[in-house]
């Protein structure tokens, strides 16, 4: 197909891609302020609830400044969904969504995060080499996504819960319970360090970067969403009842509210392994998304 | 939990701290110092020394969002809390080189740390983790900043009113409370495995 947007709907894409980085940062989606809402509600221990208040409180007070919910503006995700009939050329949009990040950064200001690995050299921009991390996926039209649109989904990571990334790659003599084992052990070894109650991402087979990569798409799904599998739907529900008994708490200084919800994202693996990935995300869950038409108008969302 | 303790940082008597028990609750006023992991590795590695005195100072794990106003001079955009473990190692050196009592942060130091504050009459107190919003309300003004190359990890000085509430997590008497809620996970983590 020809593409003949013009640049209007890369320019589109570029601001874009700085506004859904700076929405993602100051408002928390209401999935993730509702499920906060019900965890305090339902916290019995003292200072679980404290800490829920608190949290609570703070994304009001984000909202009512229009400032950031937390000061870790991440290591800058973006996940783009191109529709089947999406004629735009992925090269000028990865090259936009780049551009939109760094505007974002020194226009706001945000705080730069990105450092040379060996240097710790700052790019002060919050874009380097690889980053920001995009992942592309291919889908078809559906209700919520036009099949010649674009989406942009960003997730800025904060690095208290990044850090607390864990794989391991299990064999098929381990089983479920292994898999179940592990997510559970990742959970208690993170402690009060990812800043619990967390959203538990998990990714169960492919490979290595495969799974991963899974994990952390499934902390971008919506709190009170489950696997369209029946069996991982079963396998959510169960890690998040057994990650909830656990008593870490908010902010890992006790209580009922560990996680928000598990999430698990699966792809078929080879038959001599069962790879399994954790990410964790903060209570402060920020995502935001952005649809961009070939017309180059676009429509925000979460 | 018990009622609000208000303290002023920097503290005269670098004893003062060894009456506070893990689980008190307290509110800051005066000046709480920004440090972060490259501002530690060069005071430390480095042996890059700051010129300011730091003798009962309060510090906070943090690298802020600021807006630049000058040679030297930043205002707040949002200032929030990271995790304190990663720059674990550097406890002794704080309270022994450099007289600081008081650590604020999230996620807690490890246990390794709790000797080290019983010797000096340390505490660690922690803060909601990404409450930045809240926290940035209640910092006054940005007074002063050395290590401005580590940018945005340099030794920041805040003046702060009403900072917190925070929790006594790690006292000088050897109690961590994450220590208590650790411990408790693990049983709790044996008994859901054995029935999975």
């Amino acid at each position: 197909m020809t593409v003949n947007a013009g640049d209007k709907v890369y320019a589109a894409a570029e601001e874009a891609a700085k506004q859904t980085y700076i929405r993602a940062l100051k408002l928390l989606p209401p999935d993730v302020k509702a499920a906060l809402a019900r965890a305090r509600a339902a916290e019995t221990d003292s200072s679980g609830q404290g800490f829920l208040d608190i949290m609570l409180e703070n994304v009001a007070v984000a909202e009512r400044d229009t400032n950031l919910v937390c000061q870790d503006t991440g290591t800058v995700v973006f996940w783009l969904e191109v529709g089947e009939d999406c004629p735009l050329n992925l090269a000028r949009v990865s090259a936009a969504v780049k551009k939109g990040t760094e505007r974002a950064t020194l226009e706001h200001p945000l705080r730069p995060n990105a450092v040379h690995p060996v240097t710790r050299k700052n790019t002060m921009t919050n874009t380097g080499r690889h980053l920001p991390a995009m992942h592309y996926e291919f889908v078809a039209g559906s209700d919520e996504m036009r099949a010649d649109a674009l989406k942009l989904h960003c997730l800025p990571k904060g690095s208290g819960s990044e850090n607390m990334s864990f794989l391991k790659m299990f064999v098929p003599a381990d089983g479920v319970k292994a898999v179940k084992r592990f997510v559970l052990e990742c959970i208690v070894d993170a402690g009060p360090k990812p800043c619990p109650p967390t959203i538990v991402g998990v990714g169960l087979g492919g490979t290595a970067d495969l799974c991963a990569a899974l994990a952390k798409k499934a902390v971008l799904r919506p709190l009170g969403t489950h696997s369209d599998d029946p069996e991982i739907a079963v396998l959510e529900d169960e890690l998040l009842a057994a990650a909830n008994e656990l008593g870490i708490g908010p902010m890992g200084l006790g209580g009922r509210t560990t996680a928000l919800g598990v999430h698990i994202e699966w792809a078929h693996t080879h038959i001599t392994q069962n790879p399994v990935a954790v990410n964790l995300q903060c209570w402060a869950a920020r995502r935001s998304s952005a649809l961009i038409t070939p017309a180059g108008d676009v429509t925000y969302g979460f | 939990m018990t009622d609000e303790t208000r303290l002023s940082f920097p503290i005269a008597d670098l004893d003062a701290l060894r009456e506070l028990r893990a689980g008190d609750r307290l509110r800051i006023d005066g000046h709480v110092i920004g440090i972060r992991d490259a501002t530690q590795i060069a005071m430390f590695d480095r042996g890059e020394k700051p010129r300011m005195d730091l003798t009962g100072a309060v510090l906070i794990h943090t690298a802020p969002n600021v807006r630049k106003l000058g040679e030297g001079r930043y205002e707040k955009v949002c200032i929030g809390t990271t995790t304190s473990a990663r720059m674990n190692r550097f406890t002794r050196g704080l309270m022994e080189q450099y007289g600081v009592r008081a650590i604020i942060g999230k996620g807690g130091l490890l246990a390794d740390s709790l000797p080290v504050l019983q010797e000096f009459g340390g505490v660690y107190f922690a803060i909601a983790g990404g409450a930045a919003a809240l926290e940035t309300t209640q910092i006054e003004e940005i007074e002063a900043v050395e290590f401005e190359e580590l940018l945005p990890e340099c030794l920041w000085t805040f003046r702060v009113r009403d900072f917190g509430p925070l929790v006594v997590a790690m006292d000088s008497h050897g109690h961590s409370l994450y220590e208590d809620v650790t411990a408790k996970a693990r049983d709790t983590l044996a008994e859901l495995v054995a029935r999975l």
